[in-house]
Formats: C-alpha cells, sequence, structure tokens
C-alpha cells in the first residue's frame, strides 16, 4: 500500500481534472471538520456555473432509471455531467446500501459522468448533510450540470428545493402517489412533474390529476407554470420532452433574471445552514454552556422556571454583538 | 463526523450468482458500513471506475464462473492506471486453492471461500480499516 | 380402531414424553419449518385416499406418474457435463455413456448462456470454464460426433438463446439422418426463474415469451418428443429460497407458460404434454419427498380443473432432480460424496424421472472424472443395492409424510394468491416480489448457520484444523479460450457470407413481425450464423432486460 497523497496535492491533481483526487476530497467533505472547510475554501471561486437539477419522489418511482436515460440525452448534448444519488442511512446500524449506480450502468464508462453515492448518514431524512458542498466540487470539476437524486421519504426532500434550480418531482400512477405527493408538499416544490411507467394504463389519468391539481395553485403573473411530463424510463420514451421541460424552466430562470437571484438564494441558505450548523456545535461543545444548564435544568424540572427564560438567560451569557 | 467505511461489491463475469454478493452486502450493510452495490455483468472497466468514482476502501468481487484469473488481476491494473492502487481488494466464490495462492501474490487481501462466516469478513473488514 | 383405547393410550404417551428431557436442538426442517415430535393418526383426519393420493398413475398422481414406476425402468442417470472445446466434452459424453450413463445433459458456458460468441469482448475469460463453448453449428456437430440424436435424448441447460441451441441441435440430427420427430430431448427454456432466481436473461419478459411460446407451437408440430420447457425450482433454491417457495414460485411459473400458450391461442393438451419440470434435492430428507408429491398433486389438480386440460398426459409432473450445489461444503470436500447420496435417495423416494448427483469437488473447481465417476456410482448404488425401489412410493400413508405433503400444498396455495393478486408472475417479478422473499430467505439461513442454530458437518461444526484439501481437481486450460476464438473466426472466413446476411434479414424481419420465429432461426442455424449473430439481430428489435435492484 503506497501513502495516501494529503490535501494541497489532492487539491493539484484535481485541479488536474483526476477523477480520483476529486473522489477522495468527496470522502473529506463528507467526514467534514476543519480539511472539509480548507477545501471549500480553495475551490469555491471555481463554482457557480454548474446547472443544477433536484430529483425527487417516492420510493420506486424509478428515479435512477430515468436519470440513467436523461444522462444519455444530456451526453448527446455534450454536457459534463455530475450526479449525486443520496439514500438513507440505517438510523440502527448507520450502515448503508446505495444501489443506484446499479440503475446507471450505460455510462459507467463515460469519463465525463461521475456519479457519487452518499448516505444520508447524520441527516433527518432524504438528503446528506454534505450535499451542498458535493455540489460544488463537482461544479467546480467542471461538471456544467448537477444531477441531484434525493430518497422520497419524510419531509425533508424538500431541501432540495435550496439545493437545486430546477425540481423535478418523479411519481408513479401506482395508488394514491398524487396524494402523498400533496400530503408531502411536494406539490409546492416541483417545477416539472414527471409520471413515470407511461406505459401504465392509469398513467394518463394520474397525470391529469396532478394537473388539475396544478391548475388550482394561484401562480403570479410571469412565475413559472409547473409543467406535467408522461415518460417511460423503461421504453425510453418521453425523456425528450423531459428535457426539454428542463431546458425552457432554465430559460424561464435565465430571461426573467430568476436565475441570479437563485444563486443569491441558494448562497443565503447555505451561509445560514453554515451558521447554525457552526453555533450549535459551538455550543453543545462550551463547557460554560454545559454547566450553566446543568445547573437551571433542576428549576426548569421543579416548575420554578419555564424552558424559556432558561433560554433567555443563556442569550445573556453568550450574547453575540 | 466519524470516517466511515465505503465498500463496493460488485460481480464481474457473466454469472448471475448474485445470493453470496448480497448476503455478503447485507452482512456489511447491518454491521455499519456503507456499501456501494453495482450488480451483475460488470466489466473490470465498469467496477474499476466506480471504485474511483465512490473513493471506496476496499472492493469486493464475488465470481464463480471460473474466470477469476481474468478479472482480478484486470481490475486491480485498472485501478492502478487511475491512481488507485490503496484500495484493497478481496474476494469470494468458487476458487481453487492454487488460484488463491497466485491471486494473494498479485496482492489480492483475502479470498473468502463458500461457508464463510460473513462475521470473518466483518472482522477482516475493521482490522483494517478501525472506524475513528 | 378402538378409538377409547387410542385416546388412553396417547395420553399416557404425552404424559410420559413430557416427563423426558429433550436436547437443546431446534426441530425444524432446513427451511425453517416446524416439525413436530410425533405424527398420529389426529394428523391426518379425515385424509380421502382417493382425493389425495390415488394409485400411482391415476388421478392427483400423488404416488407418482406411472403405474409401474421403477420397476418399468429406473430413472434416468444423467450427469450434467460440459466443459472446454466441444471436442473436450464430446470425450467426457463418451466416457459416461461407455460407464453405463443413459441420457446426455449439457452443460454451456456463460458466454453461450449470455448470447456472446467467443471471440466477444465480454466473453473474455469465461471460455470453456462452466460448461462448453458453442458458437455455431459446427460446434454442435462436433460435441456429438459419434453419438446419435437418433438413439440418445439429451437435455440442454440453456435458456435465453434455447431456441438457438435446440436449431443446432436438430440440425445436427437432420445431417445425420434422423428426422425432427424422432428426436427427443429437453431444453430448459425457462426464462420466467431467469427473472427471478438464475439471472441469465438476455430480453425483456414479454419478447421472451414469444420465443417461448414459438417453440411451443413450433415443437408440438415439428418436434413433438421434445421437452420445450423444464420449469426449474433448482435455480430458485440454489438462490436462496425454501423448499415452500421453490415449490410455489416453481409451479406458479408454469402455470404462467400454460397460460401464455393458452392466449396464443393454442390447445393446451397439445402442448402440457411436454412441459417437464426441474427441483432441487436439498438437505432436509422429508421435506424434499414431501415437495415432490405435492408437486404432482398440484400440478394434475390445477391444469385439470383451471386450466381443463384432458389428456392424462397433461396433468403429470414429470421431473428432473439435482443434488443441492448449495450445500457442498469446500471444507473435508469428501463428506459431499454424503450428502449427495441421501439427496439422491430422497429424490428417488419422491419419485423423479432422472436424477444429476453433484461431484465432491464442486465447490472448488469443475468436477473431475473421478468424482464424476463416483458421483454416479451412488446413482447405482441407490438403483442397484439399497432396495428402496423395490416398491412403489414406499412413503405413502406415513402420518408424518401425509400431513407435511398437505401442508406444504396448502403453503403453495398461499403464495398462489399473493401472486394473483399481484398480477401475475410477470407483474410480480417487476415488483421483485419473488427476489425479494428469496433474498429473505438466504439471509435468514446464513444468520442461522452462522448463530449455530443450523449444522453444516465441518463448517460450524466438526471442522478441521489446517485442513489440506486432498483431491484432484480439473482446470481448464488457457488455451480452450484462444482456440475457440480461431474456431469461430474460421467460420466466420469459411462460409456463404450473402447468404449468411440475408438468412439474418429474414430473422429481423420475422421478429418485428409475428410470425413463428423458430423456422427462420433453423435456417439460421444451418448456413453457420453463429448464436451471437443471432442474438443481437434479435436485440435490435426486441431490445436487452436490465437487472433491477430489489433489497
Amino acid at each position: 500500500m503506497t501513502a495516501r497523497p494529503g490535501i494541497d496535492r489532492l487539491l493539484e491533481l484535481f485541479a488536474e481534472g483526476k477523477v480520483a483526487a476529486a473522489a477522495r476530497l468527496i470522502t473529506i467533505l463528507e467526514n467534514g471538520g476543519e480539511d472539509a472547510e480548507r477545501i471549500l475554501d480553495s475551490v469555491f471561486h471555481r463554482t457557480g456555473d454548474a446547472y443544477r437539477i433536484g430529483f425527487t419522489g417516492p420510493p420506486g418511482a424509478g428515479k435512477s432509471s430515468l436519470l440513467n436515460r436523461l444522462t444519455g440525452r444530456f451526453r448527446e448534448k455534450d454536457h459534463r455531467i455530475g450526479i449525486i444519488a443520496v439514500d438513507p442511512t440505517s438510523p440502527f446500524t448507520g450502515g448503508a446500501f446505495l444501489g443506484d449506480r446499479i440503475r446507471m450502468q450505460a455510462h459507467s464508462a463515460d469519463p465525463e459522468v461521475f456519479v457519487r453515492s452518499l448516505a444520508s448518514r447524520g441527516s433527518l431524512g432524504g438528503i446528506s448533510n454534505c450535499t451542498d458542498e458535493v455540489i460544488d466540487l463537482m461544479d467546480a470539476f467542471g461538471k456544467d450540470l448537477v444531477l441531484i437524486e434525493t430518497v422520497g421519504v419524510g419531509q425533508s426532500e424538500l431541501e432540495i428545493a435550496e439545493k437545486a434550480h430546477t425540481v423535478v418531482v418523479v411519481l408513479v400512477p401506482e395508488s394514491g402517489d398524487g396524494i402523498q405527493a400533496m400530503k408531502a408538499g411536494l406539490m409546492e416544490i416541483g417545477d416539472i412533474f414527471v409520471m413515470n411507467k407511461a406505459d401504465h394504463e392509469e398513467a394518463e389519468s394520474a397525470a391529469r390529476e396532478i394537473q388539475d391539481t396544478l391548475r388550482l395553485k394561484d401562480i403570479p403573473e410571469g412565475e413559472w407554470e409547473p409543467m406535467v411530463v408522461l415518460t417511460s424510463a423503461r421504453e425510453d420514451t418521453g425523456i425528450v420532452e423531459l428535457v426539454e421541460a428542463i431546458e425552457e424552466h432554465r430559460r424561464h430562470l435565465e430571461v426573467g433574471g430568476h436565475f441570479a437571484s437563485m444563486r443569491k438564494k441558494i448562497l443565503r441558505s447555505r451561509v445560514r445552514n453554515a451558521l447554525m450548523d457552526r453555533m450549535e456545535r459551538r455550543l453543545r461543545q462550551s463547557v460554560r454552556v454545559r454547566d450553566f444548564l446543568e445547573q437551571r435544568m433542576e428549576s426548569v424540572y421543579k416548575g420554578e422556571i419555564s424552558p424559556y427564560r432558561v433560554v433567555r438567560e443563556l442569550e445573556g451569557l453568550v450574547s453575540i454583538q | 463526523m466519524a470516517r466511515k467505511v465505503r465498500v463496493l461489491i460488485a460481480k464481474p463475469g457473466l454469472d448471475g450468482h448474485d445470493r453470496g454478493a448480497k448476503v455478503v452486502a447485507n452482512a456489511l450493510k447491518d454491521a455499519g458500513m456503507e456499501i456501494i452495490y453495482t450488480g451483475l455483468h460488470q466489466t473490470p472497466e465498469m467496477i474499476a471506475e466506480s471504485a474511483v468514482q465512490e473513493d471506496v476502501d476496499v472492493v469486493g468481487l464475488s465470481i464463480l464462473s471460473g474466470a477469476h484469473m481474468t478479472m482480478f488481476p484486470r481490475v486491480m491494473e485498472l485501478m492502478k492506471e487511475k491512481g488507485a492502487e490503496h484500495i484493497v481488494v478481496f474476494g469470494g466464490g468458487i476458487i481453487p486453492p492454487e488460484d488463491m495462492d497466485k491471486l494473494k501474490e498479485i496482492g489480492v487481501a483475502r479470498i473468502f471461500g463458500p461457508g464463510t462466516n460473513t462475521g470473518d469478513i466483518v472482522t477482516f473488514l475493521r482490522e483494517r480499516f478501525p472506524e475513528e | 380402531m378402538d378409538r377409547k383405547k387410542y385416546e388412553d393410550e396417547k395420553k399416557i404417551y404425552f404424559d410420559a414424553l413430557s416427563g423426558c428431557g429433550c436436547q437443546d436442538i431446534e426441530y425444524t426442517t432446513v427451511s425453517g419449518e416446524e416439525v413436530k415430535e410425533l405424527y398420529t393418526p389426529d394428523d391426518i383426519e379425515g385424509f380421502d385416499y382417493n382425493e389425495e393420493l390415488g394409485f400411482p398413475g391415476q388421478y392427483p398422481y400423488t404416488r407418482g406418474v406411472y403405474p409401474n414406476m421403477y420397476r418399468g425402468r429406473f430413472w434416468t442417470q444423467r450427469q450434467f457435463a460440459g466443459f472446454g472445446t466441444p471436442k473436450d466434452t464430446n470425450g467426457r459424453y463418451h466416457y459416461l455413456l461407455d460407464h453405463g450413463q443413459t441420457g446426455l445433459s449439457v452443460a454451456f458456458d456463460l458466454p453461450t448462456i449470455m448470447g456472446y460468441d467467443s471471440d466477444h469482448k465480454r466473453s473474455e475469460g469465461e471460455v470453456g470454464r462452466c460448461g462448453v463453448a458453442i458458437d455455431s453449428l459446427k460446434d454442435m456437430e462436433i460435441l456429438f460426433d459419434g453419438i446419435d440424436p437418433g438413439t440418445i435424448t439429451t437435455s440442454m441447460t440453456i435458456n435465453a438463446p434455447a431456441s438457438i441451441m435446440l436449431a443446432f441441435y436438430l440440425c445436427v440430427g437432420e445431417r445425420k439422418g434422423t428426422a425432427f420427430e424422432k428426436m427427443g430431448g429437453t431444453i430448459q427454456n425457462d426464462i420466467l426463474k431467469e427473472y427471478i432466481a438464475q439471472k441469465s436473461w438476455i430480453f425483456p419478459p414479454e419478447e421472451s415469451m414469444r420465443i417461448i411460446t414459438d417453440i411451443l407451437a413450433f415443437c408440438s408440430n415439428h418436434v413433438p418428443k421434445w421437452n420445450t420447457i423444464s420449469i426449474s425450482g433448482y435455480h430458485i433454491r440454489e438462490a436462496g429460497s425454501t423448499a415452500i417457495q421453490e415449490l410455489a414460485f416453481t409451479l406458479a411459473d408454469g402455470f404462467a407458460y400454460v397460460e401464455a400458450g393458452i392466449a396464443v391461442g393454442l390447445d393446451v393438451d397439445k402442448f402440457a404434454p411436454r412441459l417437464s419440470f426441474f427441483f432441487n434435492s436439498h438437505l432436509d430428507f422429508f421435506e424434499e419427498i414431501v415437495k415432490y408429491r405435492a408437486a404432482r398433486r398440484i400440478w394434475a389438480k390445477r391444469m385439470k380443473e383451471k386450466y381443463g386440460a384432458k389428456d392424462p398426459k397433461s396433468l403429470l409432473l414429470r421431473f428432473h432432480t439435482q443434488t443441492a450445489g448449495c450445500t457442498l461444503t469446500a471444507q473435508q470436500p469428501e463428506n459431499n460424496i454424503v450428502r449427495t447420496a441421501f439427496q439422491g435417495m430422497s429424490a428417488v423416494l419422491g419419485g423423479t424421472q432422472s436424477l444429476h448427483t453433484n461431484s465432491m469437488d464442486e465447490t472448488l473447481a469443475l468436477p473431475s472424472e473421478k468424482a464424476v465417476r463416483i458421483a454416479l456410482r451412488t446413482q447405482q448404488i441407490i438403483a442397484h443395492e439399497t432396495g428402496v425401489i423395490n416398491t412403489i412410493d414406499p412413503l405413502a400413508g406415513s402420518y408424518f409424510i401425509e400431513a407435511k405433503t398437505t401442508e406444504m400444498e396448502e403453503a403453495a396455495e398461499e403464495y398462489f394468491r399473493r401472486i394473483d393478486k399481484l398480477g401475475g408472475v410477470v407483474k410480480a417479478i417487476d415488483r421483485g416480489f419473488f427476489q425479494r422473499e428469496i433474498q429473505k430467505s438466504a439471509y435468514e439461513y446464513q444468520k442461522a448457520v452462522e448463530a449455530g442454530r443450523k449444522v453444516i458437518v465441518g463448517v460450524n461444526r466438526f471442522g478441521l484444523e489446517n485442513e489440506e484439501i486432498d483431491i484432484t481437481l480439473l482446470s481448464i486450460d488457457e488455451e480452450v479460450e484462444k482456440h475457440q476464438k480461431k474456431a469461430v473466426q474460421e467460420v466466420r472466413e469459411t462460409r456463404d457470407n450473402d447468404k449468411v446476411s440475408r438468412e439474418l434479414e429474414c430473422l429481423r424481419a420475422a421478429a418485428e413481425g409475428t410470425g413463428n420465429l423458430i423456422p427462420v432461426i433453423i435456417d439460421c442455424a444451418r448456413c453457420y450464423c453463429t448464436e451471437g449473430e443471432i442474438i443481437d439481430t434479435l436485440k435490435g428489435v426486441f431490445g436487452e432486460y436490465k437487472e433491477p435492484l430489489f433489497i
């Protein structure tokens, strides 16, 4: 076994376009800490060019297969593609089974398609905490399209709306999917709704149902009206139409000047998240805070003071100027 | 966040016997590792590229078709070309003893034959990659 | 029977039993099914001999498909063999026939199974390893050199490209002067279990089913003695299923083929008599016997009642058995001879029509000549020394066997209901139903072994320290691949290539249309189109199946 290169050397190799170095840097980002921040500091100026498309929807909707087909079409247009596929970490064992590559076989020997599987790890639901950072890295690596596939369970896939320029919600005509989507708030975040498995007998009526629901939304003049596309990843149909829909949404963002404001929105949300993380970590690590809480909790237990009062007192203790 | 052991489990070659690969993948997942499963009928090129992109610590190849003396060396050669010679390779399947020796010589870390306890594989990986 | 006496004695017995100690062993079958300490007349209360058993050769055939069973003739001793070049395997066939084997069974190598010629990039390292490499009619001619397809029957373990291997074989017979009508044999041709367990697929399910119904139609008209599908539970079991799952999934596949045949307008009695089955014989001696008996009964009842078969031959579940490869151990491999002997015996007590007994060294490599001979001798010992063949279905009427047979039948029926609810076999495959069920069983079994709840002699108990493997293994020379590559290239250079292009074009047109593909494939075979060329032409029309992931 040879010694593995340090971060400086990795960054050099990364700049030369070495996949192994990029992959290694992603691992360091996943593991977090100072090294991760160092990497981001050094590549951040090269980000901002990649167009980000998020894919979400219930498990089994065929997101990976759809991504596989889309990648084929995007490659015909000479896009350089990064794919981030997130699968859940088992809360019991901490292990994860990352199987999305299996459906992306068609591109596994294409060096312009960089697929990375991420486990959700500490995150509560559909997306990994380091997704933003991994997108940055792929962006800085020269990928001009980054496709992000998230686990379609729980509420947290809504986070995808903060990370992607275009959000594609993938549904299947199986029973109650549309209703599930409404419950989960997916109707609010989707720019494009895909009814996959179009060969299914109920696909068209399910698509109409989605369309009807979308009509009920009050969309202000000049805003994007979500589209519904019927596809079949298996039969390779509707993919061209989906590509067109994505491109149309992109044009809409660019023409309306939304693109720049969106970038700002994404960056603001990242700063906020990073700040929250940092504050939380510092609070947790602070001995003073811990001692203070331990002491005051007794009074909360006895019902002498409310939890809110403890927080107010704590605020005074760690006040930020 | 602690470092996680990342393992790529792949089935090179043309046979479809994935019972062993899946049992091992499940056992390693239950032991808290992150398993990238690439499925059946993989060429050495596909396996090496996946291993590199996923920056795995270790690659496990399951071969029952008799093509092991072609597949193992080729995967290792390709990973080396891509600058990933540090990735540990282990294997399982129907592999005659004399071939096992030859594979060890070219750097395959371990071959687990039929009847292996999955606990032994977990122990082997834990010893190589203690979680921080 | 004196009922009162019976109840009194029973009470005394069970009181005494609960006073005795009991070893700390999990008394379950290898599939995890509970087994009681004793079976009594209570367990088969209301049992109706005529309804549930019948006489051998009579409905519902629980006791066997023929009146005379092994008194008429023994099961066919059919050892599966193939390795290296067609010439190497031809040598092994002559050896087996000289040692008293009564039928041939061809093992193909993986490139052949997956539809690649030996010189294809994907074939690298695989040529001749797991079986014999067959690229064109030329290879099939060499494989059967000196063997007359008119006098022996041949079984071919081939699925996705079954139509092509059948065409090659029929052409060999044709050239030796045997008419199609006279040729007997079997192609496995069971594509559904490929999606479920064995995973050697090429085309998507619907297109594959079309090829299969074409074979059913063609053979019923032109090759009436050919067994068109060998509906296989073997691989489902090897992939880790339980005995019940093997039984239920295999029969469900069988019914799916029957329905497909009926759906394209074939008369059920015209093709059903040529369907046969292929089961696994696993470790649990009685559970396996019960499985075979239940299988016969379910098949007969459904074929008659649900599919309206009139010809008694349509109701007969005839089957081949192979002892379970997955039970062989790499540790103390000689012990495998003993395992195989018991497994072979349970297949015979279950009424099998043909049998393959595994060789002791198969967890280490392809079997050596000596290991194959011992495996064959094992069958001969069962047939000629043990006396189990003296009477037909000797276990019938056993409280235990009959109770378990009924239990297994009911469990299978429950699975049929679940499959129906999912919309049938193909839909259930789509949803990963079978795949998940099997995976779950495989992982459960592995955990039981690792926890020591299931004992495997020589593996998790009674092992040897520093064991030296002391058996001679067969190794495949790397020259095989080179030789075979050269051979297929020679075929391409020496044939009439204009004719080849024309025939392949006809095939493409036929695939796009709805006509029967088999005569066209036979025409392709006759002018030495290679397997890879035929498959590629069909892939162009049908597309390829992609592995789904179910975990």
